[in-house]
């Protein structure tokens, strides 16, 4: 029997890209109850590149290639796309799943591969003394729980107490990320906070909102993703819940969570860590070079919304972090371990921004040896379903970095200890 | 020509009673198991381990363990996932807790703290069966999920509810962790699949065995002619929760090396291991091994076809991929509702009489 293993194994031939190129690959997911999310940021990351090389040739005249692997945002696939295409010399990994980030950690530290994770993944990477290999920056999920209470500190007049906060997460790594931030941070301002999961893949969540109808919580935080954002808000819509107490994390507040949803979503409110619409001067080069000569990713429909935007984002910082190592190493053909030290070294301004045709779209940062993890700083949004537009309601607002820095160093702790890195940048 | 008992004498009630009594099953056997020992760990790169052999050996492991439940025994279980978890936690709290034991005592263990959870759900299989047996299990599988999600002691109180495997070693080579060789994973897997699958398929040519196709076959005539329901219903659980509960530490330790239990260990891993016995063919420790490689190799092998090869959209790809996948197995069960081990047995049979048949 195990010949004939063998015999289809022999029939198996693994297609690679040409090892010439700066290999960035594309582990999405377009397919399951995450594609809602996964297609847009998907696009967005692809068209980016495609842009580099069709205006300016590459980074530095070195073309960049996309070999996409579906994932499904499953981690045993995950650990397969990650297996198939790292021999094909892989600079960076950017899996958009917090459980495939957990995975590669490890695996990407003794295979000497940058893994990139904006915005979610393990929040304890931003320490760079003990994570050399992943970087996270602008922003992690405890800022942005952080930067959701400084919001509703704001709104109360700086006073929480005696307040009820629920928190609606999915039922896994990712979900479970803020909590031990929103605990600490009602110790600090004294509000109640209620934790109400929800199971993979979130499509029932009745037993869930009967609870808050019941409950009445003051306000509503979500960490959600896929599927489970339109059911969420459908379901306090049902409920009559207060939209503008609602307050999903930015991956809860693209269009794809809040159109399902019609009228009822009209006040629904997220945090951003970027701005999105297509009002920004790279959308005219896109246009010219990549969706008008029909080399879009996907279907093309997902142009200028919010995942879209941010997977744009995502390949930005990567290619500037390309031409940083390019730079720092005096040659274009750069390796994995070289972009480590182009990551680490990353500023990006917002003069450098605005160059590349974004202004105002993000949070200037700057990485060093021991920050991998960026301010952290988040706006909010709020949904108009009039209109059909995510309208920003506030600026940047930086988070509680007293309660956030304790946090990080004790989980990075625990990490090292686990297993026995000593710390680096000293 | 092949598979020909003629000219083969047995002169021993040993030479009789062996598990290949065909000379040439036999040497087909021990050439497999050279080139699985021999060959394959000196070729295997990481692709191939983590994408292909280490995930096959592992729900091999499980598939024979629900197969013994299952298909010797009788009894239906759709809580595979839910013991595979209670394998990985067991094997994560005793490797946490104890960094100085080998882990091959600790994925043992584990094995067994799993055949002990399972005579516990195994119970009500004493006094239902069949479909009401069937969701006795399922609630099984939810109680465990929902059960090392809500207790953090289960995960160490990290911060995600993530389990990670840290490094252990034998005979100094990491076998857990990121800095495992590939074909370290392979033999480590392999070498206890081995042994699992030799004693499996000993135990079900002997007394345990007979007692357990006794009662699944009719379990009053068995009760009837002196089988005790008690023992061997208890037993087959036991016997099969420690097979899975050995795979669901390998799952854990040595192929993901980091899990989360919903994800990882859900409904759709019962389903999905008993869908490689329905295919690979119930009550047949072969039938095991052909499952568990249908369902692994089946969607890597069109993934690269598709998108490799044909240079398909990924999305399109994993749509077309689910489609064959799910007609591949429905066109297997009519051809053959017994399963791939019925096909090979059938095979066997032409291979005898060919190129004579008449």
């Amino acid at each position: 029997m195990r010949k004939t293993i063998t015999a289809i194994a022999l029939a198996m031939a693994v297609a690679t890209p040409a090892m010439a190129d700066l290999v960035v690959p594309n582990l999405s997911y377009r397919t399951g109850p995450y594609a809602p999310g996964g297609i847009p940021y998907a696009d967005g990351f692809n068209d980016y590149f495609t842009l580099l090389n069709e205006r300016d040739g590459g980074i530095g005249g070195e073309k960049v290639v996309n070999p996409e692997c579906e994932t499904a945002y499953n981690t045993e696939k995950g650990v397969e796309c990650y297996e198939a295409t790292k021999g094909s010399g892989a600079l960076v990994y950017n899996p958009l799943s917090t459980g495939i980030t957990y995975q590669l950690i490890p695996k990407v530290s003794a295979d000497g591969i940058p893994l990139y994770t904006p915005g979610y993944g393990r929040t304890s990477a931003a320490n760079g003394k003990i994570f050399e290999w992943v970087f996270n920056y602008p922003a992690n999920y405890w800022d942005g729980a952080s930067v959701a209470i400084k919001y509703l500190l704001d709104q109360n007049g700086g006073d929480l107490s005696g307040k009820r906060i629920a928190l609606v997460y999915h039922n896994s790594a990712y979900g479970k990320e803020p909590i031990r931030t929103l605990q600490e941070l009602s110790k600090k301002h004294g509000y109640e906070l209620i934790e109400i999961p929800v199971d993979h893949p979130g499509q029932e969540q009745k037993s869930q909102w009967l609870q808050i109808r019941r409950d009445k919580p003051d306000y509503v935080l979500m960490w959600g993703w896929g599927v489970m954002n339109a059911v969420a808000i459908q379901e306090a819509a049902n409920i009559r819940y207060p939209m503008e107490n609602f307050i999903g994390i930015w991956w809860s507040g693209s269009e794809n969570d809040v159109l399902p949803v019609g009228d009822g979503a009209n006040g629904y409110k997220s945090l951003a860590m970027h701005g999105t619409g297509m009002d920004y001067p790279v959308y005219g080069d896109l246009k010219t070079y990549v969706y008008d000569t029909g080399k879009a990713s996907g279907a093309g429909d997902q142009v200028g919304s919010v995942l879209y935007s941010r997977g744009m984002y995502a390949a930005l910082v990567i290619s500037e972090a390309i031409r940083k190592a390019q730079e720092l190493a005096g040659h274009s053909a750069i390796t994995a371990a070289e972009l480590r030290n182009g990551f680490e070294a990353l500023e990006i301004t917002e003069a450098r921004m605005a160059e590349l045709g974004l202004p105002n779209f993000g949070q200037p940062f700057a990485a060093s040896c021991a920050d991998h993890g960026g301010p952290g700083h988040a706006l909010i949004q709020q949904w108009d379903a009039a209109a059909k537009k995510w309208n920003l309601i506030t600026g940047f607002i930086a988070p509680d970095d007293e309660v956030l820095t304790p946090l990080v160093m004790e989980d990075s702790a625990a990490f090292a200890a686990e297993n026995a890195i000593a710390e680096r940048c000293n | 020509m092949f598979y020909r008992e003629a000219g083969d004498f047995k002169t021993s009630y040993a030479d009789d009673s062996q598990t290949f009594p065909i000379r040439f099953d036999r040497l087909r056997y021990y050439a497999v198991v050279a080139v699985a020992f021999g060959v394959i760990p000196f070729v295997i790169n990481d692709y191939w381990a983590n994408a292909v052999f280490v995930p096959f050996l592992i729900y091999a492991i499980a598939a024979i363990g629900l197969n013994i439940l299952t298909g010797y025994c009788g009894q239906v279980s759709l809580g595979t996932g839910g013991f595979m978890a209670v394998g990985a936690y067991a094997c994560y709290k005793l490797m946490t807790a104890f960094p100085e034991v080998s882990i091959l005592i600790h994925v043992l263990l584990a094995g067994g703290i799993t055949a002990m959870v399972g005579v516990l759900f195994g119970l009500p299989s004493l006094r239902i069966k069949g479909f009401y047996l069937a969701v006795a299990t399922l609630a099984a599988q939810f109680f465990l999920v929902w059960l090392f999600n809500k207790v953090p002691w289960f995960y160490n109180y990290s911060a995600s509810g993530q389990i990670s495997a840290p490094e252990r070693t034998i005979l100094g080579h990491p076998v857990t962790g990121a800095a495992t060789t590939a074909s370290a994973k392979y033999l480590f897997c392999l070498v206890i699949l081995f042994a699992l699958a030799w004693l499996a398929r000993n135990l079900t040519r002997g007394t345990v065995g007979r007692k357990w196709m006794a009662i699944r076959d009719m379990d009053i005539a068995a009760e009837i002619i002196g089988v005790n329901p008690l023992t061997t219903k208890l037993s087959a659980f036991a016997i099969s929760s420690f097979y899975i509960g050995v795979a669901g530490a390998l799952f854990f330790a040595v192929y993901l090396g980091a899990a989360e239990v919903g994800e990882a260990f859900g409904i759709q891993k019962s389903f999905l291991i008993l869908f490689m016995i329905i295919i690979g063919g119930l009550g047949s420790i072969f039938g095991s091994f052909a499952g568990a490689a249908f369902m692994v190799l089946m969607p890597v092998l069109l993934k690269n076809i598709l998108v490799g090869q044909f240079g398909w959209a990924t999305d399109l790809a994993a749509h077309v991929e689910l489609m064959i996948v799910g007609a591949l197995i429905v066109i297997f069960l009519i051809a053959e509702p017994h399963g791939m081990a019925q096909l090979w047995r059938l095979a066997k049979e032409k291979l005898r009489l060919w190129p004579f048949p008449h």
